[in-house]
């Protein structure tokens, strides 16, 4: 099978992301492979390694990206490419899901584009549905299980998590799928694995490359902040049993109305 | 003619979601900056009774897809179906629910209009007649103002975020029958059935959340059955653990919450995790029991109403969210709790 697993590159979800002077910055904290992009990486792998294969791991990005790149190679992904154009600082998801798309075509033969759920840096999470969108294939987004997987045949069978429970959805390939983590646990990457990827040479596409010509983004942020700063008086229940406590806090809890 | 206004109304097996009339209510106020009023596009199999009670809710258009081939949300037809009324209608502004369904018609719906999609909407305003969206990003941890430069703008709003209008089924409004966009031989996919996930409430919808942490496995008072090596130990306790989590959670009618912590040592299922790489959750009350608090997790509940935090360590950066704290042993205080809300809710 012929998988791409779609990457990005994000601060670290236990950084301290803050507004200095109008610039968004989380000090020094690593930037990584977006936590919910492992998943996928883990996914592909696994699709590969039932049904044989190779998994291409692609990202739009600055240089940097290339780190996000360089650990899904070092989980197992035997390509990388990075997309990288000026004209696309800023990109939104609509058109980073073009560029994904066309770089998906370009890589050609493609049966199945996995995907995280969303990025824990925009928290957008909708470039999975929009490539399918874009691509004209079907997406199945947020699943949890691959239930059937059948490259033969060209059938996929899946299930979503979704509000109400699961929802179990069948569907013919080539197709995208986003994954929740219950999908599979992320292997780390090996100490021969991390070599190797310390040495790929990752190809980069431009825009031209593509053939693409994109005319910017068309959401933009025109202002980030700190979030409001909350004042909460903490108020300690001490002292007393269990039972004491328990009573006292009901109290407290109850004339705040929210229950 | 439909409005410049529209909400999608999601719904599940005939049955408007939450969160569905909360979207009519930010509709309306958006409208109120717009003009005009708030026209609802319903989409399902029997669903008549879905665009009853949006009018009941104040819209004042329905435009009703009910064919069998739309009975299961399937992203492509409900997407073509959006996306080919747009195109005919012109609308400023559609909105959508904060749910799985609601952002991925969004998504989509925004490909086939190549305009600008924006979710979890906070806030609404208007600026020189174009939308202007807050919400949150990096989980919350920064806000921002997020806006389209093509129309219509695609907007996801936070569920929770906004108050459902009072109903009132004395009114009606204009309802227009309107034909699905794809033949069931277009649809790419089959949805073959569901499975329900161990009920409970969801973390979603949920008013009030009851959460554990690492902390839940720690119970010294508990022994093992035999047998166990130290791991299943372990997990045993945080499952005994969990069990007093759950007796408070329906003692309240919440639904249960997990740190990562928690779900990362297996103690529960990921679809509890409440956090950066989890849910991101604002009920009106979060009691969080035996979590430190650590940035990732803050991310996805900063935003509740009263936090209350149980942990045992005073210096647990957790109190610093908390209106209410109390430094002590959750395996004697959390079961106090719950007897003591059951005596005062009477449940």
């Amino acid at each position: 099978m012929k998988i791409v697993v779609c990457v990005k590159q994000v601060p670290d979800s236990a950084a301290k992301v803050v507004v200095e002077n109008g610039q968004v910055t989380w000090g020094d904290a690593p930037l990584v492979i977006n936590p919910w992009d492992e998943y996928a990486v883990e996914t592909a792998l696994r699709a590969v390694e039932t049904h044989g294969g190779d998994v291409t791991v692609v990202s739009v990005g600055g240089e940097n990206a290339k780190e996000a790149l360089k650990h899904a190679l070092a989980m197992g992904c035997q390509t990388a490419i990075l997309v990288s154009d000026p004209k696309l600082s800023g990109a939104d998801s609509l058109l980073t899901s073009k560029v994904l798309a066309a770089a998906i075509q370009k890589i050609g033969g493609v049966e199945l584009a996995f995907f995280g759920r969303q990025a824990i840096d925009g928290d957008v999470g909708v470039t999975a549905a929009q490539t399918a969108r874009v691509l004209g294939w079907p997406a199945f987004t947020l699943v949890s299980t691959i239930a059937n997987l059948d490259p033969g045949a060209g059938t996929i069978k899946v299930e979503r998590s979704i509000e109400e429970g699961r929802q179990i959805v069948e569907g013919k390939l080539p197709a995208v799928v986003s994954v929740v983590k219950d999908i599979a646990e992320p292997r780390y990457p090996s100490f021969m694995g991390i070599r190797k990827a310390s040495r790929a040479e990752i190809p980069q596409w431009s825009l031209a490359d593509l053939g693409l010509t994109v005319s910017g983004p068309v959401v933009t942020w025109p202002e980030i902040t700190n979030p409001p700063k909350r004042e909460i008086v903490t108020e300690l229940i001490t002292g007393g049993s269990p039972q004491e406590i328990a009573a006292s806090l009901v109290d407290k809890i109850l004339e705040e109305k929210v229950l | 003619m439909a409005d410049k206004v529209w909400v999608f109304i999601d719904q599940f097996n005939g049955e408007a979601h939450a969160s569905a009339w909360e979207v009519v209510g930010a509709g309306k106020e958006l409208a109120g900056m717009l003009g005009g009023g708030v026209t609802a596009v319903v989409a399902g199999s029997g669903v008549k009774g879905v665009a009853d009670e949006a009018f009941h809710y104040g819209v004042s258009e329905v435009l009703l897809a009910d064919d069998a081939s739309l009975a299961d949300f399937r992203a492509e037809p409900y997407a073509s179906l959006v996306s080919s009324l747009a195109k005919e209608h012109q609308p400023e502004a559609i909105l959508f629910p904060t749910t799985s369904r609601g952002r991925e018609l969004a998504a989509m719906v925004a490909v086939d209009l190549n305009t600008g999609v924006m979710p979890d909407a906070m806030a609404l305003e208007v600026k020189d007649g174009t939308v202007v969206v807050t919400r949150p990003v990096y989980a919350g941890k920064l806000i921002t103002k997020a806006m389209s430069s093509a129309k219509p703008a695609l907007v996801t709003v936070r569920v929770r975020g906004f108050t459902a209008p009072e109903p009132d089924a004395s009114r009606s409004g204009k309802l227009t029958p309107v034909s699905p966009a794809l033949n069931e031989d277009a649809i790419p996919t089959k949805v073959a059935g569901y499975t329900t996930s161990g009920g409970g409430v969801s973390l979603n919808d949920a008013g009030a959340i009851v959460s554990g942490g690492r902390g839940i496995s720690n119970n010294p008072a508990l022994t093992p059955p035999g047998g166990m090596d130290e791991k299943q130990a372990e997990i045993w306790r945080a499952q005994e653990g969990f069990k007093l989590i759950g007796e408070l959670a329906s003692a309240l009618g919440a639904a249960v919450g997990a740190s990562r912590a928690a779900v990362d040592a297996g103690y529960i299922p990921y679809e509890h995790q409440v956090g950066q790489t989890g849910k991101v959750v604002s009920p009106n009350l979060y009691i969080a029991c035996g979590i430190s608090g650590a940035i990732q997790h803050q991310a996805g509940m900063r935003t509740s109403k009263v936090i209350v935090a149980i942990n045992k360590d005073p210096e647990a950066p957790i109190f610093k969210l908390a209106r209410f704290g109390v430094v002590g042993d959750l395996f004697t205080v959390v079961p106090a709790l719950t007897d003591e809300f059951r005596k005062r809710l009477g449940k």
